[in-house]
């Protein structure tokens, strides 16, 4: 039965979230702040594991594909449809979720034991469309711009590891990755990276917002919000994939 | 003026708050004093709408705020100042950008005049060449002096204080004390101030309400409070050697 009351508590705090803003203009100005702190400070971590990963994904599928009766250019479709379908969208969001997650968990949740909740309570202000509303739409908007940016440099870092280690040459690569390309994977990896989104900024902040008591249940809502936003992106993916995809 | 009557307020079965009954004048300083955990705090949070009510009502000028619409609320919430205990200053905004931000929110004022507004609100509170500073780079004083000047920056009619002056020495907490008393008078604000300090009680405060245990058991002036016989307030008021000092020198 506590799924149902958490379930409904959530819902309600996402209404509060998206009712009317006191004013507008301070609400863009917000939207640019997050942007800044949860996109463009998230493009490094995004850039290191996806350069890797697809360094990693072609060197393990050229040391599988060591049969001759699969043609080495599969190496170039392995790193591409990987990274599209799966690691861009959902892995660089399971890690966003613990990047950006228990940062948005950790600022709201600090605020709310430090009273600032209630400040902007008091003062007339929505403080859960003013502080969560922002993120969301931060979230919403950059998310799909990391993943694509993923995909891109997860299949240059296979390209430039697969040549640099002699597993895959320069012509089989490339022609690996425009074999047989269906622009609808980019379609649904955004539509993935958009439920992700929501759900990053979202799940945390809703930790975050009801926090009570110190220092030790912030970081408790910091690890919960983490967790459950995992969770949800794991279990998304599969009713997604299915939708999406069969 | 806010009339609280008959408010009642449980937690989880705990009666916390037991048929409160006041009104808080405007213009004057009402204070509202008591040990820790006789209810103080959720009495204030019950009177902003912090806290729900299981029983009673609170009047704003007349107007009945939890029979209120969502919209009406915020139309109260708009002329409450509110000094909390933590300051709750937004720690990566400036000392002026604090100040300005319930004007930003909350008025069509243009740039100029939001920074002109906020640069009266901080020399009233004597804060001068502080505009730039963060949170974090002032002292404890100066941080109350800036939830101070945010709290009046949107001419509030109503001003709630949480115990101004913790955690502060007690030659800033006299400073404060002024403060709320001098701008409580001069914009004709009804200030309510939860406090533990006797010296605040002595300095500032106009009509004073003792809560003992959830119950208010005791209401006056300044003058009074020093001569009542009530076990409960001598209790708490002569606490310290000192005052039983003092209280014998002067009887």
């Amino acid at each position: 039965m506590r799924v149902f009351y958490h379930f409904g508590k959530y819902y309600l705090f996402i209404k509060r979230a998206f009712g009317k803003p006191e004013k507008f203009s301070i609400y863009i100005d917000r939207i640019f702040e997050e942007i800044n702190i949860l996109g463009i400070g998230s493009l490094g971590i995004v850039a290191i594991i996806s350069v890797f990963m697809g360094a990693v994904i072609t060197i393990q599928s050229a040391f599988n594909f060591e049969s001759p009766l699969i043609p080495l250019y599969a190496v170039g479709v392995a790193v591409r449809d990987s990274m599209i379908l799966e690691f861009s969208p959902a892995i660089v969001s399971l890690i966003l979720a613990g990047k950006v997650g228990s940062s948005i968990a950790s600022e709201i949740g600090t605020m709310r034991v430090t009273e600032q909740i209630d400040a902007l309570e008091i003062m007339g202000i929505n403080s859960a469309g003013y502080l969560v509303f922002p993120k969301i739409i931060a979230s919403l908007l950059f998310n799909p711009i990391l993943v694509v940016f993923s995909m891109f440099l997860g299949i240059l870092g296979g390209y430039l590891f697969g040549i640099m280690a002699g597993v895959v040459t320069d012509y089989e690569y490339i022609y690996g990755i425009t074999y047989e390309f269906r622009p609808y994977n980019v379609i649904y990896a955004l539509i993935k990276s958009a439920v992700f989104a929501f759900i990053i900024a979202s799940v945390p902040a809703f930790h975050g917002y009801y926090t009570s008591g110190g220092a030790l249940e912030v970081g408790r809502s910091s690890t919960k919000g983490v967790v459950y936003s995992s969770v949800l992106i794991l279990a998304f993916d599969l009713i997604l994939t299915q939708l999406l995809l069969s | 003026m806010i009339q609280v009557n008959n408010i009642s307020k449980s937690f989880t079965g705990r009666s916390i708050l037991k048929d409160i009954n006041f009104t808080f004048e405007t213009g004057k300083t009402n204070i509202i004093i008591g040990e820790s955990g006789s209810g103080k705090t959720t009495l204030l949070k019950c009177m902003v709408g912090l806290n729900e009510i299981d029983s009673g009502e609170i009047l704003y000028d007349g107007r009945s705020f939890f029979d209120l619409d969502f919209k009406g609320k915020k139309a109260i919430r708009k002329e409450i100042g509110m000094l909390f205990q933590g300051w709750c200053l937004v720690r990566l905004k400036t000392v002026e950008e604090n100040v300005v931000f319930p004007l930003s929110m909350f008025t069509d004022m243009s740039a100029e005049e939001k920074r002109d507004r906020a640069n009266f609100c901080l020399q009233r509170v004597n804060l001068n060449n502080a505009n730039n500073l963060y949170p974090s780079e002032l002292s404890g004083g100066m941080k109350k002096r800036v939830a101070i000047a945010r709290a009046i920056a949107v001419q509030p009619k109503y001003l709630f204080c949480d115990e101004p002056n913790s955690g502060l020495d007690p030659k800033t907490s006299i400073v404060i004390d002024s403060l709320i008393k001098e701008i409580t008078e001069e914009y004709n604000i009804t200030t309510i101030v939860i406090t533990h300090d006797m010296n605040s009680v002595i300095e500032i405060g106009d009509n004073i309400m003792f809560i003992y245990k959830g119950e208010k058991w005791w209401e006056g002036t300044k003058h009074e409070i020093l001569k009542t016989n009530n076990q409960e307030i001598c209790d708490f008021v002569y606490a310290t050697e000192f005052m039983k000092d003092l209280k014998e020198k002067f009887q």
